[in-house]
């Protein structure tokens, strides 16, 4: 399917169109339950960021970074995944971390400036995030080649907005890829702006997908609204990756509804029509419909995923108030497998003065 | 088996790629080439294509890659063709490989080696000649280590690859095959953050490291005559830092002299020097005093021996802190 969508010829992936109409032809093959998650995932993820920009407001939690219009990109793309394979996120993945099973008090306590955070439970392999952009992008491959060195056929998915495309980092990661065939799949999130640069100023080329042609790999635009699109091409992907070790660029093409971060404004660089143009294409609303017209879909599901998103919520900011930030040796810690002699002395020397403050 | 600097490197990868499989190497030229000063010759053939491979001309993405190779569980040994190619690789060097062991809190590290040439003394064209291991030693969670003889060569290599933190492995470019030295055919480590006195002496410490080290025993040597018998101090690993050993020698010896290749300003004699001044300023009979390169680029091979310090210009540094 991939190799159909030419990103030179300007075509894009879709399955769901707007009013949630499907191709039956490219529906993927999900059962009832599968089709409900997706819808739960989404809908958790729409409320989980909106009660983070509430947080912030009151002061709970620091700068954030929204997610909102990107649930279908995230959640459907990581639906794809399988337990064996890695993701290499970036900073604006909260609906790829409630997908795969990350605590949401973790990504919580991480717009919390806590450091407990980011330790991954080990039954996850999930990277750590990454604020310099792009620089994931090498990582990821060099976490494909280990795979590919050891034979074991697991795919890296790694995420990145279209700002990264301009990066060293992604020509470097993505011919790295090509040249070694490795089994990765990139997801670039192109939701048309890097903070307040349009993507037309990222790139002169007509799709972020076709730079995936001169690194000698296919690259795929697709609707990054339509969640049923993104699943069935990173699923493709993944499979192409752990069964030959091809790498493939998928751009997922949507829109950043809400500001880069709480310390952004959007209205700066761009238009209420713009934003209004967007919403009518909101990910969560087609894909009801789309439910609706299987019915998989009432009132009662609406209110049970509701209430099942709000208690997970409401337990996870709980958790994360609750948790208490790292112990000063935790902090001295983890430099070093071992604590050096000028660590320990500082320490010690924290310690001290705290102690004479009477702290 | 006698050996330089070069095959004893070489024999340092050979053994540990023997020992662990999990040792891999990679980098430009490393592999049909084996690489442009030879350090990798003949491990693609004995180990293979999987293990030993020639990369893309790109730092960033070699240190990058390394770093993903490192967490999923590889051991890489990575070559960057020369010091002053580093650059373009810091931003993965200090925002990712010194910092996901804290920043994963412990879930991730990276047992990564970067392998570099560095410093001047061979005429080589602009950019080759580097000898910026301060930018490293500022960074916590990196190691920094810097080897003067083939048989240090050899262990701290050994080290490095067995240690499961980041390690910058700085090879001096001027003595890789200055001369030969006996080293042992067998397995051994050197453990890092440990210097080593090369030289016992009374009155005056030198801190040296790499090609500084055989430059300030030269000079050593030569104010025998005028009754001066300095003590050398070979750092070996630059971070951590081994200031015990370095303020026991001054506490004896009640004088400090810093000789190192890179520019004065910031470079790592003024951290020595400040922390000798924290520790034991009392006990000092002169003031500290640095032998460096000066603070301006590194000039061209026509002019470079004026630049980095010599046994003649290290042995007037002692004279002037011996008058003091």
């Amino acid at each position: 399917m991939i190799e159909k969508y030419g990103p030179l010829r300007g075509e894009k992936l879709q399955i769901l169109d707007e009013n949630g109409q499907a191709r039956p032809e490219l529906e993927p093959k999900l059962d009832a339950p599968d089709l409900k998650r997706l819808y739960s995932l989404m809908v958790t993820t729409r409320a989980a960021d909106l009660k983070a920009l509430k947080l912030q407001r009151q002061g709970r939690i620091g700068t954030f970074a929204p997610s909102l219009g990107h649930e279908a990109c995230q959640v459907g793309s990581a639906f794809a995944l399988e337990k064996k394979d890695w993701v290499f996120p970036y900073f604006r993945d909260l609906g790829t971390y409630l997908t795969l099973g990350l605590p949401l008090k973790s990504y919580y306590l991480y717009w919390m400036g806590n450091e407990a955070s980011m330790h991954i439970p080990p039954d996850l392999n999930i990277f750590t995030i990454s604020v310099p952009v792009g620089s994931q992008l090498p990582q990821a491959v060099g976490c494909a080649l280990a795979a590919k060195i050891k034979k074991e056929a697991a795919a890296v998915l790694a995420y990145f907005g279209d700002g990264a495309t301009s990066e060293g980092d992604f020509s470097e990661a993505l011919n790295f890829a090509g040249v070694f065939r490795t089994p990765n799949v990139f997801v670039c999130y192109n939701n048309q702006y890097a903070i307040s640069t349009p993507v037309s100023k990222q790139t002169a080329a007509r799709t972020i997908a076709q730079k995936a042609i001169a690194y000698g790999f296919a690259g795929i635009v697709v609707d990054g609204n339509d969640v049923l699109a993104m699943y069935a091409a990173t699923k493709e992907a993944l499979e192409k990756a752990r069964s030959s070790g091809e790498p493939t660029l998928i751009e997922a093409f949507t829109y950043r509804m809400g500001n880069h971060t709480t310390s952004d404004d959007a209205a700066r660089y761009r238009t209420e029509d713009e934003v209004n143009a967007w919403a009518k294409k909101d990910p969560i609303e087609r894909y009801k419909l789309y439910l609706k017209g299987k019915g998989l879909w009432d009132e009662a599901f609406e209110n049970q995923t509701q209430k099942e998103a709000e208690d997970l919520i409401n337990d996870a900011v709980e958790k994360a108030e609750s948790t208490p930030p790292p112990s000063l040796d935790d902090l001295f810690s983890y430099t070093y497998k071992n604590m050096t002699p000028d660590l320990t002395e500082e320490l010690n020397d924290l310690k001290a003065f705290l102690k004479e403050a009477g702290k | 088996m006698m050996l330089n600097m070069v095959g004893a490197l070489n024999q340092a990868l050979a053994l540990e790629m023997e020992r662990d499989e999990k040792v891999i190497v990679l980098g430009e030229d490393i592999g049909v080439d084996g690489g442009v000063f030879r350090v990798t010759e003949g491990l693609l053939k004995r180990f293979g294509g999987q293990r030993v491979f020639d990369t893309p001309l790109a730092e960033s993405a070699i240190v990058g890659a390394s770093i993903g190779l490192a967490i999923a569980g590889l051991r890489p040994v990575a070559e960057i063709q020369f010091m002053g190619f580093i650059y373009p690789a810091l931003n993965q060097i200090i925002s990712h490989a010194a910092r996901l062991r804290n920043r994963s809190r412990g879930r991730y590290f990276v047992p990564l080696v970067i392998r570099t040439p560095y410093g001047a003394g061979v005429k080589a064209l602009e950019h080759h000649s580097e000898s910026t291991e301060a930018l490293f030693c500022q960074i916590p969670g990196l190691k920094v280590v810097a080897p003067s003889t083939p048989y240090d060569a050899k262990g701290l290599l050994i080290s490095s690859i067995r240690d499961d933190d980041p390690v910058i492995f700085l090879e001096p470019t001027k003595i890789y095959r200055a001369g030969r030295q006996e080293v042992p055919e067998e397995l051994y480590e050197i453990p890092l953050g440990q210097a080593k006195v090369v030289r016992e002496g009374e009155k005056l410490t030198i801190v040296a490291w790499g090609a500084m080290v055989a430059v300030a025993q030269k000079a050593a040597e030569m104010v025998e005559k005028d009754g001066v018998f300095p003590e050398v101090i070979d750092l070996r690993t630059l971070s951590p830092l081994d200031r015990q050993t370095i303020l026991e020698s001054v506490k004896k010896t009640g004088r400090l002299l810093i000789v190192h290749e890179a520019p004065k300003t910031c470079g790592l004699g003024a951290e020595i020097a400040a922390f000798v001044a924290e520790k034991a300023i009392l006990q000092l009979e002169a003031p500290i005093l640095r032998v460096t390169a000066y603070d301006i680029t590194v000039p061209l091979a026509k002019s470079e021996d004026f630049y980095y310090p010599s046994p003649e210009r290290v042995a007037r540094g002692i004279k002037k802190i011996m008058e003091s």
